[in-house]
């Protein structure tokens, strides 16, 4: 019973043999993808269950969300580089696990073909759009802010 | 009907359905995550556009939603945790069964207070 490998351990230990290139002539792609999964994921339950804590348990959780919640956050440079690493990994990690399930499920080349175009451009889009937003974002587009930033 | 193969670990088993409820809520909060951003997307346009869209967070049904969500972000988070020490410690496969006890555990440990506290928020206490 205990010498059954854990699954998908077969094609690390394939992947492992070659430099760049294994035998059969395929790069390591598969490999780095299992292992970005697992290390992206380790920092994912930091990042994920820290953002759930603060925005959920803390004051008033949900109810109290609004325009000036983000201003009030986004205004310490840490949690723009905590919600930058977060959606950056998050989409990254998010859009390797469609992948997969893709591969696994779409049979036929040319869908598998469609289905991670759309699956890519709805990341890239997603991921451009949410790192500008965290760059861009002006918190005295708020008239009633009271953050010191807005008061010239 | 074919018969279960014999002496496999996985098929059937737990190890097969922590799989499943992997994939799931994997792909669940996925979608919630797209959608996420395309509302964080609104504090650029106006902070009433963000405050609006970020109210229906607040009404009930959303509200009960969102535990389903973190039900799903507890386990997913646990559960990979199970599979990289799966993956990587040498004893993992052999005390699968006991890792998968102690996702259960820390998933109740964590998700009872959030729900207490979240409903709270959610039906006005």
């Amino acid at each position: 019973m205990s010498d059954i490998a854990a699954p998908r351990s077969s094609s690390r230990s394939r992947s492992l043999k070659g430099g760049g290139r294994n035998r059969s002539g395929q790069t390591n792609f598969e490999l780095y993808s299992w292992l970005f999964m697992r290390l992206s994921g380790l920092a994912l339950v930091v990042l994920v269950l820290g953002h759930l804590f603060v925005n959920l348990m803390l004051g008033d959780g949900i109810t109290g969300l609004d325009f000036a919640f983000v201003a009030g956050k986004w205004a310490n440079p840490l949690w723009q580089v905590w919600d930058l690493l977060m959606l950056w990994l998050a989409m990254l990690h998010g859009t390797n696990g469609m992948r997969t399930i893709i591969n696994d499920y779409a049979e036929k080349d040319q869908t598998r073909f469609w289905l991670k175009s759309l699956l890519i451009t709805a990341s890239i889009v997603i991921v451009v759009l949410g790192t500008l937003v965290i760059f861009t974002f002006d918190p005295c587009l708020d008239p009633s802010s009271t953050l010191s930033v807005c008061n010239k | 009907m074919p018969s279960k193969p014999a002496g496999t670990l996985y098929r059937g088993r737990e190890g097969m359905w922590s799989w499943v409820a992997h994939r799931i809520t994997g792909v669940g909060i996925f979608f919630f995550l797209l959608v996420h951003v395309l509302d964080t997307a609104l504090v650029r346009v106006s902070p009433e556009a963000y405050n609006e869209v970020i109210g229906t967070y607040k009404n009930p049904i959303v509200g009960l939603l969102e535990v389903g969500l973190v039900a799903a972000i507890l386990f997913h988070a646990f559960n990979g945790i199970r599979l990289i020490l799966v993956d990587f410690w040498a004893k993992g496969p052999r005390y699968q069964r006991q890792l998968m006890i102690g996702v259960g555990a820390i998933w109740v440990v964590l998700f009872v207070p959030f729900v207490i506290r979240h409903l709270t928020h959610v039906f006005g206490g």
